[in-house]
């Protein structure tokens, strides 16, 4: 599943991305690699700041250059995006890759019609004629299961329900075929029926084009439904990587437990009390020192000599598996399941 | 459990939202049909959880029981009290002992005022003065849900998500209330702060026997807080239980298939089985005859277009496990979500 033994397709590496702001510089990402090969979905889960949604920004070059530092490389199928001009950006945006984002409606122009919004994208990247154009955005209003494409092909954004809305956004970022789409929480403001429909959608797109995904969630119900490979980020890092299997069932790194620990699940038990992650997440203007993690883990004061909040853990990877915790790796095991235990899960 | 004098008992609550149109003159041209038929009662202490998808009039209920809002039909009453269409006077007593906490604890607090007048804004308005004074109460509920009772004269901008959550409960609870209505109130906050803000509402309801009405879309959450659980779609209940009984033996299609699409962070061999639903949630303007999910249902027939399904208790159900549904699931045909726990995945 992981893709280290074949030509990753998009590959970041090393990536920086700092904000400079009146209070300081917000070290938004801070030395974040990985890789994903086509037909591929990676998994990013995060809290709110974690920055996985700058990450992704970033790839597309959509971050305002005037305020951002940015180090690093990210190589699309062999390209260096970081150093592009805008005049290539633009060519790759919408054509080679795209996103969907969170709020459809926001996303959306509301003084134009869904099928030209379309049909835009599809004219500039192939320079179709009108009437091309407006047949293929009637096409891929019918590929994403709009009732009616040729009918409602010609109604405003308005006019759309919000599982609709998300299915025209998906139309519009896959009307050139792209080999990467990123989507950052396409499903997080719709209902959980109409989620669950747009996510067989992008796996039955994925299957027919081949599409690389990277999926950004905070729901690792999400991710355990369509994720291939997981990136756990905490404060601008990645802490944890694997398949999904590997992370979702047997986690590595204190965190990525505790999320999963403090999810009450649809048959657990109810008579005791959830087990949260203590305190909230990092302020990336002033980072903790060393593991960014250490001041809510648990299992902090198990590493000798402070070694936690003195010296900043390395993701280690073994074929694309590995977690970034000083915890060592033959203890990990028994004292997760001992807090498990104490929380009451399992 | 609840037909010895609840609490409160909701029945036949209804609210239209009038749409005005035309011109010049502006005349009532339809209605939103929010809440259409609301029967339903809670005790004290207890915890009733209303679940179902946006629009389905689950806030319009929360705001309706705590009369922010003017039903247009039906009856609440309140420990005996007809409250329905009480007007202000009548209502300040009671106003006092049902407290509402909202889903967005950035909108719902004055960034204008510290922490301190925040929570006894309550006290202030009801001229409550307890014994001790108003600012050493604030102090007690402050360290009541687990914030420094230091940060009295903070603002709200100085604390994170979870802790102006935590500032949102403390002010409902200034009045020692009785009820209080949960709007989402932990669907805004990051995964990690979530259950710190449900064991401090479930610390609340059991320390202080507070019963609580739990809005939420999210379905293990409600399961975890509540007792009973009641299932909405398009304005009215279509199913509601004891929640063993709700999660484990779903008598609605619909509420069957919300429990089946709701992805779940465990990875196994075998993945559950998935009911999709097709289409959308019709418009509450002009909802369905009959049964309002029949549009969308697998099992509907012409019965469902020309009959609504009264909310009854099904053959086999337990008392108290109500279902609205001409053909409702056989029961225990369904295995629970998932009988045997995979050791590997947490959670």
């Amino acid at each position: 599943m992981t893709s280290t033994d074949q030509q990753p397709f998009l590959s970041v590496k090393d990536l920086k991305v700092h904000f400079s702001t009146e209070d300081g510089i917000v070290k938004a990402v801070d030395g974040l690699s990985f890789d994903i090969a086509k037909g591929q979905t990676l998994g990013i889960v995060g809290e709110s700041g974690s920055g996985k949604s700058v990450t992704n920004l970033t790839i597309l070059g959509l971050h305002d250059a005037a305020h951002t530092q940015i180090d690093g490389e990210i190589l699309l199928d062999g390209q260096e995006l970081l150093t592009a001009a805008e005049k290539e950006l633009e060519k790759l945006r919408g054509n080679k890759m795209s996103m969907i984002f969170q709020d459809a409606l926001a996303s959306l122009s509301p003084y134009h019609t869904i099928g030209a919004q379309i049909a835009e994208v599809y004219r500039k990247h192939t320079g179709a004629s009108k009437k091309e154009a407006r047949a293929r955005a009637i096409e891929m209003l019918k590929r994403v299961g709009i009732p009616q494409p040729d009918v409602r092909v010609d109604d405003y954004p308005h006019q759309f329900s919000g599982g609709m809305r998300q299915r025209a956004m998906i139309a519009m970022a896959l009307v050139c075929d792209p080999e990467l789409l990123i989507a950052d929480e396409p499903t997080t403001a719709l209902d959980v029926t109409v989620q669950a429909q747009i996510m067989d959608l992008l796996k039955d797109l994925q299957r027919e084009f081949g599409t690389a995904i990277i999926f950004i969630t905070h729901d690792l119900g999400v991710i355990a439904d369509i994720a291939d490979d997981v990136l756990v980020m905490y404060g601008g890092r990645c802490v944890e990587r694997g398949t999904k299997k590997q992370v979702l069932g047997n986690p590595q790194h204190p965190y990525t437990l505790g999320l999963l620990n403090s999810m009450p699940a649809l048959d657990g038990p109810v008579d005791v009390p959830l087990s949260p992650i203590p305190g909230s997440p990092p302020s990336l203007l002033n980072p903790p020192s060393g593991c960014r993690f250490h001041p809510r883990c648990a299992f902090a004061e198990k590493v000798p000599g402070g070694k936690c909040s003195s010296v900043s853990p390395v993701l280690e990877l073994t074929e694309g598996r590995g977690s970034a915790c000083h915890l060592e790796l033959s203890k990990r095991d028994e004292l997760f399941a001992d807090y498990a235990a104490i929380a009451g899960h399992n | 459990m609840s037909n010895t004098n609840p609490l409160l008992d909701v029945s036949g609550l209804t609210k239209h939202f009038p749409i005005k149109g035309g011109f010049p003159i502006k005349r009532t041209v339809g209605a939103v049909q929010a809440v259409d038929g609301l029967d339903f009662q809670v005790a004290e202490g207890e915890s009733l959880g209303l679940v179902g998808e946006s629009g389905c009039g689950k806030s319009t209920t929360g705001r309706l029981i705590t009369r922010l809002l003017e039903p247009t039909g039906g009856k609440i009453t309140y420990r005996g009290q007809d409250i329905t269409h009480a007007n202000r006077r009548q209502l300040a007593p009671i106003r006092s002992e049902i407290q509402m906490i909202f889903q967005d604890p950035y909108a719902s607090l004055n960034p204008r005022q510290t922490v301190g007048k925040i929570v006894a804004g309550p006290m202030e308005i009801n001229d409550i003065n307890p014994a001790g004074g108003r600012e050493n109460r604030v102090r007690e509920l402050l360290e009541i849900v687990g914030l420094n009772p230091e940060h009295y004269n903070r603002f709200p901008h100085e604390f994170s998500g979870g802790q102006r959550q935590r500032i949102g409960v403390a002010r409902a609870l200034a009045l020692e209330p009785k009820l209080i209505v949960a709007d989402e109130p932990v669907s805004a906050l990051d995964v990690s702060i979530q259950a710190q803000v449900v064991n401090l509402l479930q610390k609340v309801q059991r320390e202080l026997g507070i019963a609580f009405v739990f809005i939420a879309h999210d379905l293990a959450i409600v399961r975890h807080f509540s007792q009973r659980v009641a299932v909405m779609y398009l304005g009215k209940i279509v199913e509601i239980a004891d929640r063993e009984d709700l999660y484990d033996n779903p008598r609605h299609p619909y509420t069957r298939a919300l429990l089946s699409a709701v992805p779940e962070a465990t990875v196994e061999a075998e993945p559950r089985e998935r009911i999709r639903l097709v289409g959308d949630v019709p418009s509450p303007i002009n909802p369905p005859s009959g049964c309002r999910f029949r549009t969308r249902c697998w099992k509907a027939t012409e019965k469902c277009a020309s009959e609504a399904p009264p909310l009854v208790q099904a053959d086999g159900n337990k008392p108290g496990h109500l279902t609205a549904c001409h053909y409702p699931e056989v029961r225990d045909a369904v295995p629970a979500p998932r009988l045997a726990k995979d050791p590997e995945a947490a959670a």
